[in-house]
């Protein structure tokens, strides 16, 4: 049947993905917010399957955590991303190379 | 007696300082007045202490005048020893300093450099007593040194002259050579005894000859014979013996006092004073013996043959310097240790006035040294004819002369060295000291006639204004002139059959040739005749009577001569090719490797790989590292992510 296993490999998978698509990605800004949400939305997921496997809803209720920090910070993200916007007139991921050695 | 002894070592030392440092203030007269001075103080308290020594029957006087150091039971000290050997040296060096320094005052007389050339000749004479009166090798070894580098500073006297500073480091480098040698002979001597003293050193010479060094893995050598043998390569450099002798004919470049007093009379024979010194070592090396042999004989007759060839004046008398010290050398080889010394004494006369009377002729013909563009100076100078023709016979050896005298004995006591073996050695010796008879003769006469008789192939403006140099220069020519005649009657019974020489040389009983000759010694006059019977004297004669017919008689036969024989001549103009050897390959070969290490091995290996190189290594392996460092955030989140799963993989790996 649909067992523990099956829950975390598709957080992980997701989770991989995402982490992917950070240092794929070079032309779109939003793009990195969203699989940095993806990261998160993974995490949760690994989260509510041990608590529903090992019966303690301690997981569930730090989700609830993560979920605040999560949009928290995608509002921060999205703020930072516009002001950029407004100082660069461009999201591309790779103009943002100021710090190059 | 002690206290005079210090007055002679010292009063030309103070002398030398005083015209050195204040020679601008006492003047030219009083340089040449206070050198004169303490130089004649030393001649007079010299011949005193011979009386003492040898009129009076005095003892000799070994003591320590000042310990320096002592380092581990090694004392290292001032001290002089005087014994008859010791006394005559000291007499012959301020004799001759004492002519050269007043005739430097008419030689000199326009040069600048004045009183420095006094402060210079002072400080000489006082190294060349310390050298002599020493009592250690230390004290030895200084005054070694010493007269090495007076002699540096007057060969370059004229500095400016680009060949005078060519022979006065050539001086140096060659006699360099020599010293290396010596100071380890030095080293093993106190390797052997701990001990830099004569009279220990002399006193454990029988222990130190029982054993041996090792050289190579295979090879181990008698300790006396290579320590001797290292002590004759010191005296090869400074006496001038083949193949260290190129630098005498090139010290020609200093002005001719100099010329005559050291490398003439005086600092060319600590060599061979110093192997006579040395004589209870050596007389434990047959070998050493053997070595000393060879060489002097060969330099005898070779250099011999090389002054025929020579154009310059003082070039001739520089080459029969080497023949000359060749013979010493021989007979020290052949252990009549007294008959070197006598010869060293009968020469440093006649040939310090033979130098002395060609310097009169370059001076009256305003420093002109080519023989070629002389001739027939006979009548105009005639104080100088007579002086320089008694010093040419002194120097061919004529019955009667000084030179004859220890000329004579020397070869008798080549003739009975017979210890040596009846082999090629004993030939080579006795062959090349009789047949150089022939061809010092040759080369002196050449030069006497050429110079003073025939044509006279001087130019006209020279020939208006010769005559007679000054008295401060003839007056020492005849002084010098006086013992190379008489000298030799009056004192070869005393000196080589009398026992003159007492402890201070030692000659075992086997190698005693002086006292085989000195079994048919019946005084002078019966040594002249028996010399009629012998060899050396006709072939003098015949090499006079070749020297008057190729010059005199037949002028143009020499050129016919030279071209017929122009392979000879080649060999011999070239000086052996021992000067391009050196040159071309000593010198050649050490500034090259001086300019590989420089280039190859300071600026491309040291600079270039170490020092600089590192630096570029760093550089570009930063260059290559820098660009992980993109400025993309991704890009290090990448980083950070492959660094955190090589992490985890470890943990993983680990457990």
């Amino acid at each position: 049947m649909i067992g523990l296993q099956h829950y975390l490999s598709i957080a992980a998978i997701l989770f991989a993905l995402s982490v992917a698509g950070i240092f794929i990605n070079r032309r779109n800004l939003i793009l990195l917010l969203m699989c940095i949400e993806l990261m998160l939305l993974a995490v949760n997921f690994n989260f509510v399957a041990f608590s529903r496997y090992l019966g303690d809803e301690t997981g569930q209720v730090f989700v609830f955590f993560i979920l605040t920090v999560a949009a928290a910070e995608a509002a921060i993200g999205l703020a930072i991303l516009v002001v950029l916007f407004r100082n660069r007139r461009s999201i591309n991921v790779q103009e943002l190379d100021s710090m190059k050695g | 007696m002690r206290n005079v002894h210090l007055a002679i070592v010292l009063a030309p030392l103070l002398a030398a300082i005083v015209a050195g440092l204040f020679g601008r203030r006492i003047g030219r007269a009083g340089a040449h007045w206070i050198t004169i001075l303490a130089v004649g103080v030393s001649f007079v308290l010299s011949v005193l202490v011979l009386k003492g020594i040898y009129w009076d029957g005095g003892a000799p006087d070994n003591y320590s005048i000042y310990t320096w150091a002592v380092s581990d039971g090694l004392r290292m000290e001032v001290g002089f020893l005087i014994d008859r050997l010791t006394a005559l040296m000291m007499v012959v060096v301020t004799f001759v300093s004492l002519m050269v320094h007043i005739y430097t005052i008419g030689y000199m007389h326009d040069d600048p450099g004045y009183q420095r050339f006094f402060s210079y000749i002072s400080l000489f004479t006082f190294s060349m007593l310390m050298l002599v009166m020493s009592n250690n090798f230390l004290q030895l070894f200084f005054g070694w040194e010493a007269v090495g580098l007076v002699s540096y500073l007057l060969i370059g006297f004229w500095f400016k002259r680009e060949s005078a500073i060519f022979a006065n480091l050539k001086a140096f480098l060659v006699n360099r050579v020599g010293d290396f040698g010596f100071i380890l002979g030095i080293a093993g001597i106190v390797m052997f005894t701990n001990s830099l003293d004569y009279a220990e050193v002399f006193s454990s010479a029988e222990s130190i000859a029982g054993q041996s060094v090792q050289i190579t893995g295979a090879t181990s050598w008698n300790a006396m014979t290579l320590i001797c043998i290292l002590l004759f390569i010191g005296a090869m450099g400074k006496s001038a013996q083949a193949p260290l002798h190129v630098w005498l004919p090139d010290s020609m470049e200093g002005p001719t006092p100099i010329s005559a007093l050291i490398h003439a009379a005086t600092m060319v024979t600590a060599g061979i004073f110093m192997v006579a010194r040395m004589s209870p070592l050596f007389e434990l090396s047959e070998t050493a013996l053997g070595v000393v042999l060879l060489i002097g004989a060969l330099t005898a007759f070779l250099m011999g043959l090389i002054g025929i060839v020579q154009n310059d004046i003082k070039r001739v008398v520089a080459y029969s310097t080497l023949s000359q010290l060749g013979y010493m050398t021989v007979a020290l080889g052949a252990s009549a240790y007294g008959a070197a010394i006598f010869h060293l004494m009968t020469h440093a006369f006649f040939k310090a006035l033979l130098f002395l009377a060609a310097g009169s002729v370059i001076i009256a013909l305003h420093h002109e040294q080519d023989i070629r563009k002389m001739g027939g100076l006979r009548k105009y100078m005639p104080i100088t004819y007579w002086t320089a023709l008694i010093g040419s016979l002194a120097l061919i050896g004529f019955p009667g002369t000084s030179g004859f005298f220890s000329k004579d004995a020397l070869i008798e006591a080549v003739r009975e060295s017979h210890w040596h073996g009846q082999g090629l050695i004993y030939w080579i010796a006795y062959l090349s000291v009789l047949l150089g008879v022939f061809v010092t003769a040759l080369y002196t006469f050449r030069m006497f006639f050429l110079v003073f008789h025939g044509k006279e192939r001087t130019d006209k403006k020279t020939r208006a204004h010769l005559h007679e140099t000054a008295a401060v220069v003839t007056v020492p020519l005849i002084l010098l002139a006086i013992p190379s005649a008489i000298i030799g009657w009056i004192t070869i019974g005393p000196v080589l059959f009398g026992g003159f020489f007492g402890d201070a040389i030692f000659v075992s009983e086997r190698h005693d040739v002086l006292s085989r000759i000195g079994e048919t010694f019946h005084g002078s006059a019966g040594f002249i005749l028996h010399s009629l019977q012998g060899p050396v004297v006709w072939l003098a004669l015949a090499g006079v009577g070749t020297a008057w017919f190729l010059y005199l008689k037949r002028p143009d036969l020499s050129g016919v001569v030279r071209s017929r024989l122009s392979g000879l001549y080649d060999l011999l103009d070239r000086k052996l090719y021992f000067d391009d050897l050196y040159i071309k390959g000593f010198a050649a070969g050490g500034r090259g490797l001086g300019q590989l290490l420089w280039k190859v091995g300071d600026e491309r290996i040291i600079d270039g790989a170490a020092v600089n190189g590192t630096a570029q290594a760093v550089r570009r392996f930063s260059g290559v590292l820098r660009r992980v460092q993109t400025g993309y955030l991704y890009d290090y989140a990448f980083a950070m992510i492959i660094g955190l799963t090589l992490f985890l993989g470890w943990l993983l790996w680990v457990n």
